[in-house]
């Protein structure tokens, strides 16, 4: 390239023994290149999923639901005087809605309205303490198995296999059938988080295998850091994302199961106020008293129904992939 | 842009012949939530039949857009938004959906980028040829259709078609995927045959034979080609015209050996000095040492010519006196156990060399040589089965602890793909004040002043310190990168495929900027790569590898003027650019 | 191929043993009279406490117990009812009332639930796609025993369309219902997961190089979109096998089905425990063949999986 290209005016019309075209250059021009091109604000992977759930109305919709029932579980006082329990009169036996009693009263008398309220911290209770115990057996088991590898993720799978293959509902209606005297929030938030926490396990695995081969993990490693803080610090947050979307849909997954566990029988004990105990009690009057059944039932899915809207928002938000299948 | 259309009527030629394919003033542009944002704006260019055409330009440039529209394959949200596409006279742009699935394959054929992920991997690859040649009409009845099938792929270059009809598309190497894609573009006999960087996936060796297939193929049956690639040396190599295009529009247009002797828009200017493949060949056609040539780059190329940097490594490296070795590697051997196989895979086999201080030593191979295990090695990323390794002279596989660290200390690498090399939620700051906090250098007020310092040597603003790796380009994260290893101050990088991703301009500033840091820190390099043509420019040795063993080593003017290896002049023949004739 | 299913039956042994264990653990390793925890407020006679202490051999160390457990099962023997019928003989009679419901139930959501997820994903964002996310989201949120409540109210009581409660030998119009209502928790599911596996098989390259091959929409819908985004579905399925037990037991309890499910449901409402856990046995050993069935199936659809060595 000699000097003499410089000279020449560009733009100019080629010269006609040939159909040698250049665009003019103030048509054309020429940008800097790779220029430093920042927006306004930082944005990662969560400051980005928060942009994009706060404009989607569906989140606040969920989250206003949820907050409610946050308020209803921890001050049913706050919503209802009528006690639950031991107000209960046979004289009131499957009546209709009276003033005070707005939804009406179960075969036993009690107050339907003020049943539900006080059931709704039982399924929370549940959800969160299931949720709790899956994430975290979930996480040590696919953190490990997925990080390490080989012989550990070989023994860690298959536990997590063997766990995986009793179907969570099934297992918690034997170990509360044996656990019969020992019926509460617990023992069935335990019954059910023990066998369903190898989905989360499965999701952090596979996340894991694909994030601890990326290149940022290997110069990490060429700096010296040691094995666990890389996990720590650089694997375990890039994969979590999944395991985050997967557990609101848990909370729903498991407020269900104690639902269908107390609707069996086999969930908690008379004693505690819970949604599938009522639909447990409700079901034979199905077709002369219909809305001792139908109420539980709507509170409990407009709960479980909730969660699995903001499930579907977090879920969204934190996945580009899943952004691009709206 | 319609005053100087690059028509040859425009031009006062006489040419009567109607053009296959002609785009006249093409606008495309894609729907997003902010509204359309165009990628093509205003593009036109001409095609005659049983000729060849390339489209040249970075990745965003719109080339492949203007490609795709043309068969109207643009993803969901783009569109074409003005302008005519005029293929034998008919404005595709006009035509129904139904009459374009008539022209598609039949009289366009399509190779696309690729092969790995442009067959069904549920169908067998006899199967997806079978559907072409039968919806095109080429031929009927099972048996022929069949027969059809292996002579198109026995022409694309499959020698046993008729065995591995049945078989699926994993069962296929990257080049026999791409053969059979070709075979399918061409099944048909088309008038015009769209490829969209045909080879861009595929090794240099591999690459070459494919081309020189396709060009036979196209040739013998008449078909014009419209080929799009990011290389402007492969484009003026492979065809008659050439179309660069720059943010959506075509800055320079006409017969390739023109415009690349003769570029006039600053542009095509910046391409030609940015090219690995055109620097590599002008420094071998120039009759001067690199070190006698006395070359200056132009204003518009400054800061990305390939030749004033190799030039400027050149002159240093003359000056300098011989130094002792940073880097030793004797008999280095790495075997992996493969389960379920009955014999353990060699990935490198007895490799020796050694890189002197302030050198840049260049090793070079194709997918699978084992180069990256070497570094990975070297790194101590990766135990070691035979030989040693000498870092200043100490055997660096007993190290451990406080050693080990301080061999870390001395030798950082980077790594190839600029989206993996970066923690995504670690700010830039983080990730380059993470060697400092790792060796705990320093208090944290000087960490963060060292962080703004590392930050101005690979010429980024402080202020992307508080950002994260999303919000940069490819290059810009190389530069963090590239930072990040800098930030101990080590005496050796191991670079491997460092620059591959990225594209020529951003790789050209990036490989100034090594050459510009070798100066002045010192440094030693190791440059792992599968491009010979970066190697003239960046490199003062060359080890060339092949299935696990060095086949060449040597300087890198012998290696290039004088390759004593089949496999080195194999790879340097693949080199595109070859025969043009070029100035210094 | 052989490769493959050898080493898919190899990896179901330490699961079998596993989870025979695990249920076996959890009954017998607890504190207490397991026999009469299994009982719970019930007492049970004393004749049958004897019978059952010589089943599970009581008097055994807990090891030995679980093998002589285990080698009854591989005879066919999962040990007595509360009635003092044996569990084998039970499975016998119930099981084929239990295969026609599950069918039937899988026949309609995946029918069902993989059209509806097509057009749903070939038409992304409109009022089709729109109104099927809703109703899916609403079905999901419904826990099965409200579903067949629902069902059982408007279809049986209300409208008299279907019988509430299903009659002697299980007809299959009868079964319609109960099948509905247990196809419709997973119905949701498969149309969401076909919706995003048709959007994502629709944006890969290689759906655009077969409109390049001059393909048109009707064959490169069927043969080169919806093929491959069976696969995932397929999968889910398996895993889904063990809800539609769950629900089986549900279902068939509520609508009075004589299968297996309902037996279960019949036993945990009655305290029945000896029975629960041979029927939970028997259901996750279920559980475990089908998943294996599918797994194998799943090499039929996808030739990667079939020619890993």
């Amino acid at each position: 390239m000699s000097n003499d290209l410089t000279e020449r005016t560009v733009g100019e019309a080629s010269p006609p023994s040939s159909n040698h075209f250049v665009a003019p250059l103030e048509e054309t021009p020429l940008v800097a290149i790779d220029v430093v091109k920042v927006a306004e604000k930082p944005s990662n992977l969560w400051i980005d999923a928060w942009r994009d759930a706060r404009r989607r109305p569906i989140f606040w919709i969920s989250g206003a639901l949820i907050l409610l029932v946050c308020v209803v579980a921890l001050f049913p006082w706050l919503f209802t005087n009528v006690p639950p329990n031991n107000d209960c009169q046979l004289i009131n036996s499957n009546g209709g809605p009276t003033s005070g009693h707005i939804l009406g009263f179960t075969k036993q008398g009690c107050d339907v309205y003020s049943r539900i309220i006080n059931g709704t911290s039982t399924s929370l209770a549940v959800g969160i303490i299931v949720i709790v115990l899956t994430t975290f057996l979930g996480i040590i088991f696919g953190a490990f198995a997925g990080f390490y590898g080989g012989a550990t993720d070989a023994f860690l799978s298959r536990i997590g296999d063997i766990f995986f293959s009793i179907p969570y509902i099934l297992a918690a209606v034997v170990i509360m059938s044996v656990l019969v005297n020992y019926r509460s929030v617990w023992t069935i938030s335990l019954a059910i988080g023990l066998f369903a926490w190898p989905a989360t396990a499965r999701v952090l695995r596979a996340e894991i295998l694909r994030v601890k081969n990326s290149d940022f993990v290997m110069a990490s490693e060429a700096l010296g850091v040691s094995s666990l803080r890389i996990l720590l610090r650089h694997v375990l947050p890039n994969s979590i994302a999944p395991v985050i979307a997967i557990t609101t849909i848990s909370l729903a997954a498991a407020i269900v199961a104690e639902a269908t566990l107390s609707f069996l029988g086999v969930g908690l004990g008379s004693s505690i106020m819970s949604w599938g105990n009522d639909i447990n009690q409700a079901q034979r009057d199905l077709r002369t008293n219909p809305q001792t059944l139908i109420y539980p039932s709507l509170a409990l899915s407009i709960t479980v129904f909730a969660f699995i809207l903001m499930g579907e928002v977090i879920r969204d938000a934190l996945d580009p992939k899943a952004r691009a299948l709206r | 842009m319609s005053i100087t259309l690059p028509s040859s009527a425009a031009e006062g030629r006489t040419d009567d012949r109607v053009p296959l394919l002609q785009i006249n003033n093409l606008q495309v542009g894609f729907r997003t939530q902010t509204g359309l944002v165009p990628a093509v704006r205003g593009a036109s260019l001409t095609l005659h039949a049983g000729e060849t055409l390339a489209i040249v330009g970075e990745s965003g440039s719109g080339k492949s857009t203007t490609a795709h529209a043309i068969i109207s394959l643009l993803p969901g949200s783009g569109m074409v938004t003005g302008g005519e596409i005029l293929f034998e006279g008919r404005d595709l742009t006009k035509i129904s959906e139904k009459e374009m699935q008539d022209i598609r394959g039949k009289l366009i054929g399509f190779v696309p980028q690729d092969p790995m992920s442009n067959l069904n991997p549920v169908w067998s690859v006899g199967f997806q040829v079978q559907e072409a040649i039968k919806a095109n009409g080429i031929a009927k009845g099972k048996a022929d259709i069949k027969k059809h099938a292996v002579q198109v792929l026995k022409e694309a270059g499959l020698a046993d078609a008729d065995k591995r009809l049945k078989q699926f598309p994993h069962q296929f190497s990257g080049g026999m995927r791409q053969r059979v894609l070709i075979g399918i573009g061409l099944s048909s006999r088309p008038k015009l045959l769209i490829a969209d960087e045909p080879t861009s996936a595929l090794d240099v060796t591999v690459q070459r034979t494919i081309l020189d297939n396709l060009e036979k193929l196209t040739r013998e049956i008449g078909t014009a080609l419209l080929f799009i690639t990011h290389d402007l040396g492969l484009a003026a190599e492979r065809a008659e015209h050439l179309v660069v295009m720059y943010k959506g529009q075509v800055v320079e247009s006409g017969p390739s050996r023109e415009i690349l002797a003769n570029p006039l828009h600053p542009y095509t200017q910046r391409l030609v000095a940015a090219a690995p493949s055109l620097a590599s060949r002008r420094i071998q056609s120039s009759s001067h040492k690199l070190t006698e040539l006395d070359y200056k780059a132009t204003d518009v190329t400054e800061g990305l010519d390939l030749i004033e940097t190799a030039e400027a490594r050149a002159d240093l490296l003359a000056a300098a006196k011989p130094r002792e070795d940073a880097i030793v590697v004797e008999n280095l051997t790495k075997v992996y156990k493969i389960r379920g196989a009955k014999e353990p895979f060699t990935a490198v086999d007895d490799v020796s060399f050694s890189i002197q201080r302030g050198t840049t030593m260049a090793l070079v191979g194709e997918s699978g040589s084992g180069k990256s295990t070497v570094a990975k090695m070297l790194l101590r990323l990766e135990d070691v089965t035979h030989g040693e390794i000498r870092i200043n002279g100490i055997n660096t596989a007993p190290l451990k602890g406080k050693a080990l660290l301080s061999l870390r200390r001395k030798m950082q690498p980077v790594f190839q793909d600029p989206y993996g090399s970066l923690d995504p939620l670690r700010n830039i700051g983080n990730t380059i004040a993470e060697p400092l906090n790792t060796h705990k250098v320093g208090d944290k007020k000087a960490r963060r002043e060292r962080v703004f310092e590392l930050l101005e040597q690979v010429s980024l603003p402080q202020s992307l310190s508080s950002r994260y790796p999303n919000e940069l380009s490819g290059g810009q994260r190389q530069r963090v990168a590239i930072a990040r290893a800098l930030a101990l101050k080590p005496e050796i990088v191991i670079l491997d495929e460092a620059v591959s991703a990225l594209d020529v301009l951003v790789q050209a500033q990036i490989l100034q900027l090594l050459s510009d840091l070798q100066t002045e820190l010192d440094l030693t390099y190791l440059f792992i790569t599968h491009d010979l043509a970066v190697v003239r420019v960046i490199a003062d040795h060359v080890s060339v590898m092949q299935r696990g063993k060095i086949v060449e080593r040597a300087t890198t003017d012998e290696v290039f003027d004088n390759p004593q290896k089949e496999y080195t002049k194999e790879l340097l023949n693949a080199i595109p650019g070859a025969g043009i004739a070029l100035r210094v | 191929m052989a490769g493959y299913i050898l080493r898919r039956l190899l990896q179901a042994i330490p699961v079998f043993f596993g989870t025979t264990f695990l249920i076996y653990f959890m009954v017998f390793a607890m504190p207490g009279d397991p026999i009469l925890a299994l009982f719970g407020d019930k007492t049970p006679s004393p004749a049958l406490v004897a019978q059952l202490r010589a089943q599970y051999h009581l008097d055994q160390p807990f090891i030995v117990q679980y093998f002589i457990y285990i080698g009854g099962i591989f005879q066919g023997n999962f040990g007595m009812s509360y009635s003092g019928q044996p569990v084998s003989e039970i499975l016998l009679r119930t099981f084929p009332v239990t295969l026609r419901l599950a069918v039937l139930a899988l026949f309609f959501e995946t029918v069902f639930g993989i059209l509806v997820g097509l057009i749903s994903g070939l038409r992304k964002g409109k009022l089709f796609d729109g109104s099927s996310l809703v109703v899916s989201l609403i079905l999901i949120s419904l826990p099965i025993f409200v579903i067949a409540f629902v069902a059982q109210y408007v279809f049986g009581v209300q409208l008299g369309w279907a019988r509430t409660t299903v009659g002697p030998g299980a007809p299959i119009q009868d079964l319609i219902l109960p099948a509905l209502v247990l196809a419709s928790i997973s119905f949701a599911q498969i149309v969401r997961l076909t919706r995003s596996s048709v959007i994502e098989t629709s944006s890969l390259d290689f759906v655009r190089t077969a409109y390049g091959k001059g393909l048109s929409r009707n064959r490169i819908v069927p043969v080169h979109i919806l093929r491959n985004s069976l696969i995932p579905v397929v999968t889910y399925l398996a895993t889904d096998f063990g809800v539609l037990l769950v629900g089986a037991t549900v279902t068939e309890g509520i609508f009075n089905v004589p299968g297996v499910g309902n037996t279960l449901y019949q036993a945990i409402i009655r305290s029945e425990g000896p029975t629960v856990v041979s029927f939970v046995t028997v259901m996750v050993l279920l559980y475990l063949v089908v998943n294996l069935i599918v797994d194998l199936l799943y090499g039929l659809l996808d030739p990667r999986i079939r020619y890993v060595k």
